[in-house]
């Protein structure tokens, strides 16, 4: 090993990262988003992909759903790190295998061709309960609601097909069952 | 109905009702309705500083030595962004400051207006939390929950940002509320069990040792008290990290000085073969754990800290105990008498070889320097300023580099709050404008700044609010006219390549304090320091004492870079009798 010259130390052995959707209760107000994306850019965090919306209009709270990856010592970090902002009030995370976490990303297909290519796109969405929102002879806006990989798979799957423009969401995520996290 | 208050008048009520003093702050056109407001109320004491940077160091060393909040005013865009720095550095040491910062009219936000600058998006990253006040009817809540964010839990700095117009808007004003909305912010509530635990480990523990930090001083002068009880319970060695120091006495036999980078032999050492390690409100910083691997491979930890994300950061611990330094230590303590009562030994008597062997580390006597009689040794000098101010309660100030590490190894603090150091940002610049914070919390007291002449050199402006205010500090420059921690690493890493880390054209600085306005001494002979000191401590007014030390001196012993803490490299006495071969060689 080359001797250092670095007054810091040496980057050790790392572990493996996961990939994880954690779920953030903020209050709603002017600059929140930012506080949370510049604790993941500033502290060197990944994100993957980024939903957020108010969920609640009377108590003024959104929810952010961001899904990144990290070695389980990044991912306690990420949890206290996001518990300390003022504006947050709790934070949830989920390992993307979690079978008791439904993930759910929404995207939109545009596809340009003839009615039987359109036809055999709908029919390769089947299983992503598609629906169509716009039609015209020569074109489709396809909706479809999915996992990420999935997702990915249709986007190269109906490029053949004369998909032209995709639009997709981050993904959501809601726990199974009747209980609610706290 | 209720009296209407100007945004400027709330402002004030809210100082007011946080029980706020004095001020540091600069004025500018976006403030000026605050400052137009501030001769109507006489117990807020506004000092006029020559530099934001300045006001915002000046809070800070207010701040640490008073133990209360330190607060800012600035002014919009230049105001703002000068006093960055000084936010930074206080978010990185943990210190409670709310700054106040002017900002155009709300109708003018984001049109690229004179002095305008996204204050709130600039300082995001380096505060506790910020506020940009649009409506007059938020102002006074922000203000009392500024105070609430910037105090509680791990403190930290906060910035409200009021619009001029806002600062012309009339409304009600409103009282801080009594209980305070923590927002499960607080972290206070921690289990006996988790006591219980901790007292177990300490009496199976055969090689213990402590190591705090600047939480304890944070925790208020209780904690100190009840870590010197802890101390005194268990006889276990004690280790603080630099801005812990003070906490514990520095010239107790318990005490085995600083660790770290440049710590002592014996602190060093025991903290790598120790077999429990308790840190007390310190954060396994890079410049205490060395290479992270190899951090004291064999103890059982415990982490007692107030900021849950404390935990685990960087040093995966055994026991972790989240909560306020002054009441988790009293808790140990009164279990451990309780404990007591039940069998009478304690088990001081398990770790009386583990004293032997600190005492054969301590014998190497690390600290030492080869003295002269014809240059003055910057830790000589620092030695003698310790000798001729110890009866005195002093307070300690410092800039960044290896004056820094020096009034840290050879100046021994007795009490929490008299030193005053810029650690985690390590600001050069810091020790002036914090000592003139630190003499106006404290004015009957002595403030000395030991700095360096290239440290000094960037913020010496604000000499001139140490003369207005007639603020008698004592800036005590070890003038080696190098920047000496960047010439040592670069001699010890970069092949004595001193790549502009020499200062030509240096102010004659006994010039610089007759124009200044303040007294000017200067040493260059070690027979002459004492009584130059002694004259530097009579004087009834602030001093520039310009100390030319020997320049090629060395901060020593430290931890070269990316080595366990049993691998240090020791002063030069050591260096002779030991023959370094090899690839230490280099480093010598």
């Amino acid at each position: 090993m080359p001797k250092s010259k670095s007054a810091y130390s040496i980057p050790t052995k790392k572990q493996k990262p996961d990939t994880y959707i954690f779920v953030v209760w903020v209050d709603n107000e002017a600059g929140v988003l930012a506080r949370v994306v510049g604790l993941f850019s500033g502290r060197g965090y990944n994100i993957e992909s980024l939903a957020v919306a108010e969920v609640d209009a009377v108590k003024n709270i959104s929810r952010i759903t961001i899904v990144t990856t990290g070695t389980p010592q990044v991912i306690d970090q990420i949890r206290l790190q996001l518990t300390k902002l003022v504006p947050v009030h709790k934070v949830a995370e989920f390992k993307r295998e979690d079978k008791g976490v439904i993930f759910k990303e929404m995207a939109l297909f545009k596809v340009v061709g003839k009615r039987n290519k359109i036809e055999k796109c709908l029919n390769a969405c089947k299983k992503f309960n598609p629906v169509i929102l716009d039609e015209t002879k020569t074109s489709a806006v396809i909706q479809i609601t999915a996992l990420r990989r999935e997702i990915d798979k249709m986007n190269k799957k109906l490029k053949p097909l004369g998909l032209i423009s995709t639009s997709r969401t981050g993904a959501v995520a809601m726990t199974r069952g009747a209980k609610i996290f706290n | 109905m209720p009296k209407l208050f100007t945004g400027a008048e709330i402002v004030f009520k809210c100082l007011e009702d946080q029980k706020v003093e004095h001020i540091f702050g600069y004025p500018g056109g976006a403030v000026l309705p605050i400052y137009d407001e501030l001769k109507n109320h006489p117990s807020i004491k506004h000092i006029l500083v020559r530099h934001e940077q300045g006001a915002g160091h000046a809070a800070e060393g207010y701040a640490r030595s008073s133990g209360k909040p330190g607060v800012i005013l600035v002014t919009s865009g230049p105001g703002a962004t000068n006093v960055v720095t000084a936010l930074t550095d206080a978010y990185m040491d943990s210190v409670p400051l709310v700054c106040i910062s002017g900002q155009v009219p709300t109708h003018l936000i984001g049109t690229d207006a004179f002095q305008e600058c996204d204050t709130t998006g600039i300082t995001r990253p380096c505060t506790k939390h910020n506020w940009l006040v649009k409506d007059i009817n938020d102002l006074s809540k922000v203000m009392h929950e500024a105070f609430t964010v910037a105090t509680t839990g791990r403190p930290g700095p906060v910035l409200v940002d009021i619009p001029k117009d806002v600062q012309f808007a009339k409304t009600k004003y409103k009282k801080p509320n009594k209980e305070k909305k923590l927002n499960g912010k607080s972290h206070n509530k921690f289990s006996q069990d988790q006591i219980d635990e901790l007292v177990k480990l300490l009496s199976k523990a055969k090689k213990p040792i402590i190591y705090s930090g600047g939480g304890v001083i944070n925790s208020g002068p209780k904690a100190s008290q009840a870590l010197r009880e802890f101390v005194d319970l268990t006889g276990f060695p004690i280790t603080s990290t630099l801005q812990g120091l003070g906490a514990y006495p520095g010239d107790d036999s318990q005490f085995l000085g600083m660790l770290g980078m440049h710590g002592t032999y014996e602190a060093n050492n025991a903290m790598h073969d120790c077999d429990l390690l308790i840190n007390i409100g310190a954060r396994f910083d890079d410049r205490i754990t060395g290479k992270i691997d190899e951090f004291s491979p064999n103890s059982k930890k415990v982490h007692i800290d107030i900021d849950p994300s404390s935990i685990n950061k960087i040093i995966k611990v055994d026991l972790a105990i989240v909560g306020d330094v002054s009441s988790v230590i009293s808790k140990i303590n009164k279990t451990i008498i309780k404990n007591k009562n039940g069998h009478s030994k304690s088990n001081k008597s398990n770790i009386a070889k583990w004293w032997e062997k600190i005492e054969k580390w301590r014998g190497k006597n690390s600290l030492n320097f080869v003295n002269s009689d014809e240059s003055i040794k910057p830790q000589y000098a620092v030695q003698r300023l310790y000798e001729l101010t110890k009866n005195k309660d002093t307070y300690v100030t410092t800039e960044v580099g290896q004056h820094q590490m020096w009034a840290a190894q050879h100046y021994k603090f007795n009490k929490p709050n008299r030193w005053m150091t810029s650690g985690g940002l390590g600001t050069m610049g810091y020790g002036l404008p914090a000592a003139v914070g630190v003499q106006i919390a404290h004015p009957e007291k002595l403030v000395i700044d030991i700095a360096g002449e290239a440290s000094v050199l960037m913020t010496m402006q604000e000499m001139s609010t140490a003369v207005q205010y007639n603020l008698p500090v004592k800036i005590f420059i070890l003038n080696n006219q190098y920047m000496g921690m960047v010439r040592q690493w670069q001699e010890l890493l970069h092949e004595k390549n001193y790549s502009e880390s020499y200062s030509e054209a240096l102010p004659n600085f006994m010039k610089m304090a007759e124009a200044y306005g303040c007294k000017g001494i200067k040493a260059d002979n070690p027979s002459d320091l004492d009584y130059k000191i002694q004259e530097m401590i009579d004087y009834d007014g602030p001093v520039i004492f310009d100390c030319h030390v020997d320049p090629n001196e060395n901060c020593f012993p430290m931890i070269p870079s990316g080595k366990p803490h049993n691998q240090m490299i020791l002063g030069p006495n050591d260096q002779e009798e030991n023959k370094i071969k090899g690839k230490g060689k280099a480093l010598v």
